[in-house]
């Protein structure tokens, strides 16, 4: 099977200016995957359905991911000029940037006809805010109708095009994504007797005068923070 | 001829039910409670604590508090609480014990990761099933006391197990006391010079045995 | 409920249903299947909009079983989800059990030793054969045989169950693959045992066939129902024997060649029509191959360690990076998706599961079709509700 790096050459001359990249794995596993700008992601994923080599007929996986963002702190080298005039020291400075975070649609593409694989497709958002959107990869592929569903349901991704795109494991009326790493859970309390100090504290918070049955045990602390 | 296949299909559904009356491969309801199936050794069900002494469960605890158990339950089941002081374990060596030992069996699903990381064999499976209440929050929280079972218990529920865990524990025993013996002079010939014959008890029947 | 359809109804495979007119439209009726139903393989629900008995709608409502299986693996280590991967197909906890180690030793680069491997064909395959032949007495169920085959693929199960608690401890929840091979090693007793099981199981399928293959009312209300196309089978990303039955010979055991499957000689069943008659006989004759693998496996199995000498237990961080890992289920493809960022635990954690992707399907196989035919369908493509919601 061809590298992701002999598709990539291949993509670009059918589709000049489009922004493809190969994602490092440093991994043992050396799943290395292609990195396609939202711009032209179906027209890609067309070429490499319908090219004779490939022929990636069955889009196995669709995983949506969250990357939030980062703070990177490196070690940077400035040169300071000597006010005396002799040669400028060199000081190593702390910089600390903001990687921006984005949403990832992952999708995990074999070939029926050829039996090879797995080709990784990569397709990233703007950003996690406002600009989640993608192109809907269901009508060259019709596995990806219930998986990118989900990746909407849980990630927020909105994807264009797809023909259905609602809500599929949650409720209609949710309006959160629970697999977002920002996600916070509804505070819905059932009294737990194990006598975690965290537990406690939310029963605290739910129970004002605990009766005698179910009261803390002497082992916990009463009254925990 | 249509119909031959349902036929053929009664005959079969037909020779189940004659063979159920005389064949016990055909007839396989175990009339609980009156009968019981017989559990092989490795059936997990919840965890118990292992007590060297029957007679003494809460002193005789193999755990050591580590709480290894407690970070590697999946579900997160298990609450350990530390004790301040330190007792003797059972090759003498002073170690903590726990003072809360917690196991909520409705959170507990059985999946025996806490024996699989235990080095200390202080936390086994048990066998134990029949176990329903009426209130499916107090009574399922299981404490120290609860826990508790002596190692009899444990060679009795799996023999095998218990058998070669007891083997091992003795063999580290073993070479935990030649490696003491070996770096302390031996005191009685000290005590044989220094103090006078008639204080010195009888030695036993068949003279001194020293370890090789 | 009764829908206002003025447009032509066009279902998403493209095939055209024949076009409702205003003045008809209150004839539809809209009913719910689901979610508390006896033929639905769990909590399922199916929102069926009906014109007599012709299905002309059909959308699958699920998430009743959800239990946030991805999330608990982003806050669990990589050991500790290998129990929660029992509960995803709980009918085939060791299969399940295995894509998620294959999965994790594809991403830290483990090595397996051989008898692990054969210990793991073998009781893959005879998860085969206890899902096989169970899901046929489901369908049949469905068909409304009120459970008697269903009971005889049960009483084998149990046996095949029975060899489940004595190696690993548990019927089905067996947490028995580890990183780097199985917890337990099997005795010699224990291999004897399945050898017993694999003789006498021949004899067995003989009987289920001659009560349901040649059965007429069988045929009659399996043949040509749910018919199913290979080129959309490919599409929309069908695996497994519903894939087979199709038409299309793809088996992740031949083709990705996993684990030590290139040593056995078995072959791979297909189907002509893709009906649910098919998806039935490919399943009896996948059991029947499984006999023969689990035959040839017994017979090689050597002797040596159950797990590789230096994988660890606790404190396993893998370098930063992703590794896909998937087997041939006995449902489909299974696959697991793991990212990891160096920590304890992975950053993401994926679940391809077969059941979910091969609902794909299930407007456009019933479409014109009649409710006892859905319910039909529904059993054949053999879902289990704890891998479609996770």
């Amino acid at each position: 099977m061809e590298s992701p790096e002999q598709i990539r050459e291949r993509i670009l001359a059918g589709f000049p200016g489009a922004e493809v990249t190969v994602a490092a794995n440093p991994s043992p596993s050396d799943q290395r995957s292609l990195v396609v700008g939202a711009a032209n992601g179906r027209e890609i994923a067309r070429f490499l359905r319908d090219d004779e080599v490939l022929k990636l007929d069955y889009c196995s996986n669709v995983t949506g991911v969250d990357w939030p963002e980062k703070e990177i702190i490196e070690a940077v080298r400035v040169e300071l000029p000597d006010p005396s005039g002799g040669p400028p020291k060199i000081v190593e400075k702390k910089v600390k940037r903001v990687q921006p975070g984005c949403l990832e649609a992952v999708y995990h593409l074999y070939s029926m006809a050829r039996g090879i694989g797995p080709v990784i497709l990569r397709m990233r958002t703007a950003n996690r805010g406002d600009r989640v959107t993608l192109p809907s990869l269901t009508p060259i592929w019709r596995s990806c109708e219930f998986q990118e569903r989900e990746v909407f349901d849980l990630f927020g991704i909105v994807f264009e095009g797809h023909p259905d795109l609602r809500r599929i494991l949650m409720w209609d009326e949710l309006k959160d994504h629970p697999m977002r790493k920002d996600y916070v859970a509804p505070d819905d309390f059932e009294w737990e007797p194990t006598p975690h100090d965290a537990v406690l504290a939310r029963a605290a918070r739910h129970f004002q005068d605990p009766t005698p049955a179910e009261a803390p045990r002497s082992g916990a602390k009463e009254g925990a923070p | 001829m249509l119909g031959t296949g349902i036929l053929k299909g009664l005959a079969v559904t037909a020779k189940n039910l004659a063979g159920s009356f005389h064949d016990p491969g055909r007839f396989v309801t175990t009339q609980y409670p009156e009968q019981r199936s017989v559990l092989p050794e490795n059936y997990r069900n919840f965890p118990f604590l292992v007590a060297e002494d029957d007679k003494d469960p809460m002193g005789t605890l193999r755990c050591v508090a580590c709480q290894i158990c407690e970070k590697e339950c999946p579900p997160q089941c298990i609450y350990i609480e530390k004790s301040r002081d330190k007792k003797p374990d059972a090759a003498g060596k002073m170690q903590l014990y726990p003072a809360v030992f917690d196991i909520d069996i409705s959170v507990c699903m059985s999946c025996q990761i806490c024996v699989e990381v235990c080095p200390f064999d202080a936390i086994k499976m048990d066998q134990e099933f029949e176990i329903a209440t009426d209130n499916r929050f107090r009574p399922l929280l299981r404490d120290r006391e609860q826990l508790a079972r002596s190692n009899r218990y444990f060679q009795q529920v799996h023999p095998t197990e218990a058998a070669e865990v007891d083997a091992r524990l003795a063999a580290a025993r073993r070479a935990a006391e030649e490696k003491a013996a070996a770096k302390a002079p031996p005191p009685a010939r000290q005590e044989v010079q220094t103090k006078p014959a008639t204080e010195r008890p009888d030695p036993p029947a068949g003279g001194i045995k020293t370890e090789a | 409920m009764i829908e206002n359809l003025s447009s032509p109804l066009v279902s998403p495979a493209g095939a055209r249903v024949r076009p409702v007119q205003d003045a008809f439209h209150g004839d539809l009726l809209e009913v719910s299947m689901g979610p508390h139903h006896p033929s639905t393989h769990g909590v399922f629900r199916m929102m069926v909009t009906l014109d007599g008995e012709a299905i002309v709608r059909l959308k699958p409502v699920f998430g009743y079983l959800h239990r946030n299986h991805e999330k608990l693996g982003e806050n669990t280590t990589y050991l500790g989800s290998m129990p929660y991967t029992d509960r995803l197909d709980y009918l085939n906890s060791m299969t399940n059990n295995w894509a998620y180690a294959l999965a994790v030793e594809k991403l830290i680069g483990q090595p397996v030793p051989e008898r692990a491997e054969y210990v793991r064909v073998i009781l893959a395959e005879l998860t085969r054969l206890q899902n096989h032949t169970c899901l046929a007495g489901f369908l049949m169920q469905d068909c409304g045989c009120s459970g008697t085959p269903l009971m005889y693929a049960f009483r084998e199960r149990e046996r095949i169950l029975d060899l489940f608690e004595s190696l690993s401890g548990s019927r089905m929840m067996c947490n028995y693959q580890r990183f780097g091979g199985c917890r337990v090693d099997p005795g010699p007793e224990w291999l004897d045992a399945v050898r017993g099981l694999v003789e006498g199981y021949g004899a067995f399928l003989d009987e289920y066939e001659a009560l349901l293959t040649g059965n007429e009312i069988v045929m009659a209300r399996t043949q040509g129902v749910g018919r199913l196309k290979p080129d959309l089978a490919v599409s929309a990303g069908i695996t497994g024997p519903m894939l087979r039955a199709a038409g299309v010979p793809y088996d992740i055991r031949k083709v990705d060649g996993y684990g030590i499957y290139p040593r056995f000689s078995f072959r791979v069943p297909l189907g002509d029509h893709g009906d649910t008659y098919d998806r039935y006989m490919i399943r009896v004759l996948e059991a029947r191959e499984s006999i023969s693998i689990l035959r040839q496996a017994l017979k090689d199995i050597p002797a040596g360690p159950i797990i590789d000498p230096k994988s660890r237990l606790r404190g396993l961080r893998p370098k930063a990076g992703e590794a896909y890992g998937r087997i041939e289920g006995p449902k489909g493809e299974i696959g697991f998706y793991l990212i990891s960022d160096g920590g304890p635990n992975p950053h993401r954690y994926r679940v391809r599961a077969p059941s979910f992707v091969n609902l794909t399907l299930l407007e456009d196989l019933c479409l014109g079709h009649t409710v006892a035919d859905a319910v039909v369908i529904l059993g054949s493509i053999d879902i289990v509700l704890g891998e479609v919601d996770r």
